[in-house]
């Protein structure tokens, strides 16, 4: 018997319609290390701009190893994702305003190296027993200098970082949003949402290194915000839908009652969003709750948030 | 100039020629296609309809593939062609993403490939590969900025309709129904 292949039952191109979904779990780190920067830096320098990093000294001080670190990752991820990484270059020779992916570069092309900077000011003053035993400054010379120098640019540095991390934490959700072929991301509210979610994440994370009971309090309120916020706008994202086209009523089906509910409601929304807000609330009001709990729910369901968003908006497209 | 290509649905008979000479003439790998055959049926016996379209790249005037490469390697050439320069490409996806027909898609070679409408075969004098192959001549390629031009005509004519309108793309491959 002779077997035919044919291409003419439908869209069934075997080298091509799986390889469409081109953005795997690198992508979905990225956006979560991304964000989870944006927000550290965002508070780190905030904090440091109104003079209070003695009185915060987690969000500004010792949080600040995390941005250089995370964004180092993310980095390598979103290389190991791409098919051409010789190539990557070619980011810098243009700079391309219509394409989020073209911000992104840049944003990260000045943020991270800042967020080195920003770090290393601190190094001596977060790690005095670890330079004890490095003694890195005796041994290169120049790096008193130059430490000299960061931490009289403190006040620019903090200036700087505020807009590139909102950039930076806006830029992960625009970059999905920016796909009208993808119904699931391609709506107006994902940028904020992204932003929201990762400061959230970056607040959850000052709680988890901060040692001092008022910090954890202040950022234990601040996270609580977000997550109010964040609820908001989740709400609104599924109301769009509902309001939307076929397309995203066919798309929204993926969350509300297809394959991604569980993931979307149960990990992202209830225990990443709901029950660290409950538990934040009990904690304000006087009750002992480790902060520890609720600090780690946001930051994984922030990390799921992004897993669920990169997985199920590339199931989504136009059918003509 | 704008380059235009109108496939007449009612003569196309999904013979995947128009597939198969693309793939020689333009080297695609083994299991990859720029082009492809749909087979739509519609209704319920004894009134049912059937549609066989050759897809492929369709050369959007608002094409979000070009917005949104970082590097400005997917870009659009004189006549409206939109093209792909492998040596800018990083193999990001962006493209792929934001592609509502699904057209492209990454070369083994790293970079994203797609249809060129025969970009190298135009500059020639020469129809696209495809169009020059067609069995029942269903296609038709030309410049849809010249009023007499067998496209024009033809989309004056002929009732027609393009795929995903409503995604805003502008696109150029036309479908006479």
């Amino acid at each position: 018997m002779i077997q035919e292949e044919l291409f003419t039952s439908g869209r069934n191109i075997p080298n091509i319609d799986p390889s469409l979904e081109i953005w795997h779990w690198p992508i979905a780190v990225y956006l979560f290390l991304g964000g989870l920067a944006a927000g550290i830096l965002f508070f780190g320098a905030l904090i440091y701009i109104l003079g209070k990093e003695d009185q915060y000294p987690a969000a500004v001080k010792t949080a600040s190893i995390i941005p250089p670190i995370a964004l180092s990752l993310g980095l390598l991820a979103l290389v190991y994702d791409l098919t051409h990484p010789l190539y990557t270059w070619q980011l810098y020779t243009t700079f391309r305003i219509e394409s989020p992916m073209s911000w992104g570069a840049w944003v990260l092309l000045i943020t991270t190296p800042l967020s080195f900077i920003w770090t290393f000011s601190y190094y001596r003053e977060v790690y005095p027993k670890l330079e004890a035993k490095l003694k890195m400054f005796k041994r290169f010379n120049f790096l008193n200098s130059f430490e000299k120098f960061t931490i009289k640019n403190r006040k620019n540095i903090a200036y700087a970082l505020i807009p590139l991390a909102l950039i930076l934490g806006v830029y992960t959700g625009i970059l999905l949003s920016a796909f009208n072929a993808r119904p699931l991301w391609n709506n107006a509210i994902l940028g904020p949402l992204f932003l929201v979610s990762g400061l959230s994440t970056g607040a959850a994370a000052i709680i988890l290194l901060s040692k001092t009971k008022a910090e954890k309090h202040l950022f234990g309120k601040i996270d609580l915000g977000l997550i109010i916020i964040e609820l908001a706008l989740i709400t609104h994202m599924i109301m769009g839908y509902y309001a939307g086209s076929q397309v995203q009523l066919e798309a929204m089906q993926l969350l509300v009652n297809g394959d991604f509910t569980l993931m979307f409601f149960g990990f992202v929304v209830i225990l990443g969003l709901i029950v660290p807000a409950i538990l934040e609330l009990i904690e304000l009001i006087g009750f002992k709750v480790p902060v520890v709990v609720p600090a780690l729910l946001v930051i994984l369901g922030g990390l799921i948030f992004r897993f669920v968003m990169i997985e199920a908006g590339q199931l989504t497209r136009f059918l003509y | 100039m704008r380059y235009a290509m109108v496939i007449d649905t009612l003569k196309c008979v999904g013979c995947s020629d128009c597939v198969v000479a693309c793939q020689t003439e333009n080297d695609v790998p083994i299991g990859y296609c720029r082009d492809w055959i749909t087979e739509t049926v519609d209704g319920t016996y004894p009134n049912i309809m059937l549609e066989l379209k050759s897809e492929r790249c369709n050369h959007c005037a608002n094409a979000p593939c070009v917005r949104c490469c970082p590097t400005g390697a997917s870009h659009i050439v004189e006549g409206g062609i939109v093209l792909v320069t492998a040596e800018e490409c990083i193999g990001c996806g962006a493209c792929i993403e934001s592609c509502p027909y699904d057209a492209r898609y990454q070369h083994p070679d790293g970079y994203v490939d797609k249809c060129t409408f025969c970009h190298h075969r135009l500059q020639k004098g020469q129809l696209p590969a495809c169009v020059s192959v067609c069995p029942t001549k269903c296609m038709y390629f030309g410049d849809l900025d010249n009023p007499n031009s067998e496209v024009s005509l033809l989309l004056k004519n002929r009732k027609h309709k393009t795929l995903a309108p409503e995604a805003g793309t502008d696109p150029h491959v036309f479908y006479l129904t």
